[in-house]
């Protein structure tokens, strides 16, 4: 049997198990058994790919033993760190981390891309083509995302903010536009220079674009970089004539551009405002006028009250990971059900550092998936609890994105928490949210906030309800 | 190898084909993505991150056709790079899902 037809039929075997897989994975039930079989696929093929060396070209034979040699070491080194590295990482980190391994994918597609280039291996103008714009986009993706991961990971704090930065953005895309243009256009016969001035150039394309997004629109961004990525590796896919790269890559790259856009739209922005604009920077100087005053309350009253409520509905934000206290709220979630209470968690579509992030975090904490609810299927529900407490978020629930027209979240989707009977708000200090806007719900009269850290705030209403119940 | 079950020719992917083939894996990507819900989405990132992983097989291709020095040290890097995207995206996507779980009490009354 010819080599070439087990490495094909491999390849539709990974195809097969990649879609297969990502599909299983649209329920929280088989999601685990798809991940898997998207992972055995990834073996059939990568094995299959050693196969490649009984057929390499003329040029290549003298060096193939080097060559298995070096992809062997390769292979051991990325997998054995990756591995490591994917063990240990914390859930809080999880999105810095996603951006790294997708800016690895980024980079190899990259480095394809720059052995055929620079091989002049790369025949016909539509395989140049896709050749230059994936190493392009493979390029960016891997500094971008590098960019990304120390943002999330607290190594880079400032956000590059200058004028004239995005003229400066622009004539870089110019230039690298007509480069590739060019490269094409001389059927890949330039200089080795010119390609190592392109890559590095699409490198620093990738810095300068991610620099002035601020920490909270990094979701997207990661999103963005993770289609980016996909497009990367199917465009060289084709280069190399390979389908599975091809599938997969498109497969990534389409799913990616529609979460970036869901992304984007729960946000109440566009992913161009996102990535060219300076949110955050300009808002706030609206002077707000809204009655109403603070009213603080004691944990404990808090705790009692919800212990006696007949619904209770939990609205987290990132700030409950940040305080680290998923696990004491679970605990205080079991001590109202055991009494009776229903209690369902309301997620934001943004709550978090990604999409979904916070159903990771709470999941981490045992939190079980069906009491937690998206913010569409919960929305219409908030009228008919007793009580829903916000912990560690902010704009996510502030109803002037309802009201207020003037507002800078005005259209941003909230959680009606509002409309409940009464609501809670554990909150650390006066503080605003991200957006730099009041948030009136703080005033409204059937608020009442605790103030405190999180985890010690859920400490209190622990034992105050246990006290409750020793009594 | 010079013995042959049947015949066997390797598809060349050019043109139009590779068009539908774009066309066809993007709509799939669409619907399936339409269809997970947003409680999955972190997973469903890092997973299809995983799956774009697969671009280690053809950095692992263009190092074992490397013909010199610059291209061995660029299809190094390259598999390097893919793999740790491979196996990283598995990881944290496997540890992530083993975590959901379904309620043991409602997990009775079905």
């Amino acid at each position: 049997m010819p080599v070439a037809f087990i490495i094909d039929s491999s390849y539709f075997i990974a195809a097969f198990l990649f879609i297969y897989g990502l599909k299983q994975m649209s329920s929280p039930r088989s999601a685990r058994a798809g991940i898997v079989l998207a992972g055995v696929g990834m073996v059939i093929a990568v094995l299959a790919s050693f196969l490649y060396s009984l057929d390499v070209r003329p040029e290549a034979r003298p060096m193939l033993q080097t060559n298995m040699l070096l992809a062997l070491v390769a292979l051991s080194l990325g997998l054995g760190w990756a591995w490591w590295s994917g063990k240990k990482v914390a859930m809080t980190a999880m999105p810095q981390m996603v951006a790294l391994y997708n800016g690895m994918g980024g980079g190899a597609a990259a480095a394809i891309a720059a052995i055929e280039l620079s091989g002049y291996q790369t025949h016909g103008s539509i395989s140049l083509l896709l050749a230059v714009l994936g190493g392009l986009i493979g390029a960016v993706s891997l500094s971008g995302s590098l960019i990304a991961w120390a943002k999330l990971d607290g190594r880079i704090n400032k956000t590059l903010r200058m004028t004239g930065l995005q003229l400066i953005n622009s004539s870089l895309l110019l230039v690298l536009g007509s480069l590739a243009i060019y490269i094409v256009w001389q059927g890949g016969q330039v200089p080795q220079w010119l390609f190592l001035a392109f890559f590095a150039l699409a490198l620093l394309y990738g810095v300068m674009m991610t620099m002035p997004i601020g920490g909270a629109d990094m979701p997207v961004v990661i999103s963005l970089y993770n289609a980016f990525t996909g497009l990367a590796v199917g465009f060289e896919g084709y280069v190399l004539n390979n389908p599975a790269l091809m599938i997969a890559g498109m497969v990534v790259g389409s799913a990616g551009t529609m979460l970036t856009l869901l992304m984007a739209k729960a946000m109440n922005r566009s992913v161009r405002n996102v990535l060219f604009s300076n949110f955050g920077a300009a808002s706030s100087d609206e002077t707000q006028t809204i009655s109403g005053s603070l009213k603080p309350i004691e944990a404990s009253d808090a705790a009692i009250n919800m212990r006696y409520a007949g619904k209770v509905i939990i609205a987290p934000g990132y700030g409950l990971a940040v305080a680290q206290a998923q696990h004491k709220l679970f605990e205080f979630v079991e001590l109202l059900q055991d009494a009776g209470v229903e209690v369902k968690f309301a997620i934001h579509p943004v709550a978090g550092r990604m999409p979904g992030h916070m159903n990771v975090l709470l999941a981490e904490a045992g939190v079980p998936y069906d009491l937690i609810f998206d913010m569409e299927e919960i929305n219409s529900e908030f009228k008919e609890a007793d009580v829903a407490i916000v912990i560690g978020a902010n704009d996510t629930v502030n109803p002037s994105a309802r009201s207020n027209k003037s507002s800078p979240i005005y259209g941003m989707p909230v959680l009606n928490v509002d409309q409940a009977r009464q609501v809670y708000v554990i909150k650390r200090g006066q503080g605003k949210g991200y957006s730099g806007v009041e948030n009136e719900l703080f005033f409204a009269d059937n608020c009442q906030l605790i103030y405190g850290d999180a985890q010690k705030v859920l400490a209190a209403m622990l034992q105050a309800v246990k006290n409750l119940e020793s009594n | 190898m010079d013995y042959q079950i049947f015949d066997y020719q390797t598809m060349v992917l050019t043109g139009f084909v590779a068009l539908y083939i774009f066309m066809l894996a993007a709509f799939a990507g669409f619907e399936i993505i339409g269809r997970v819900p947003a409680i999955l989405h972190t997973p469903l990132m890092s997973g299809s991150n995983f799956i774009h992983g697969i671009v280690v097989v053809g950095a692992l291709w263009a190092l074992l056709n490397a013909s010199n020095l610059t291209q061995q040290i660029i299809g190094f890097i390259g598999v390097l790079l893919g793999a740790g995207n491979a196996a990283g995206g598995y990881v944290v996507t496997e540890r992530m899902l083993e975590m959901f779980k379904p309620s043991t009490n409602t997990k009775s009354k079905e």
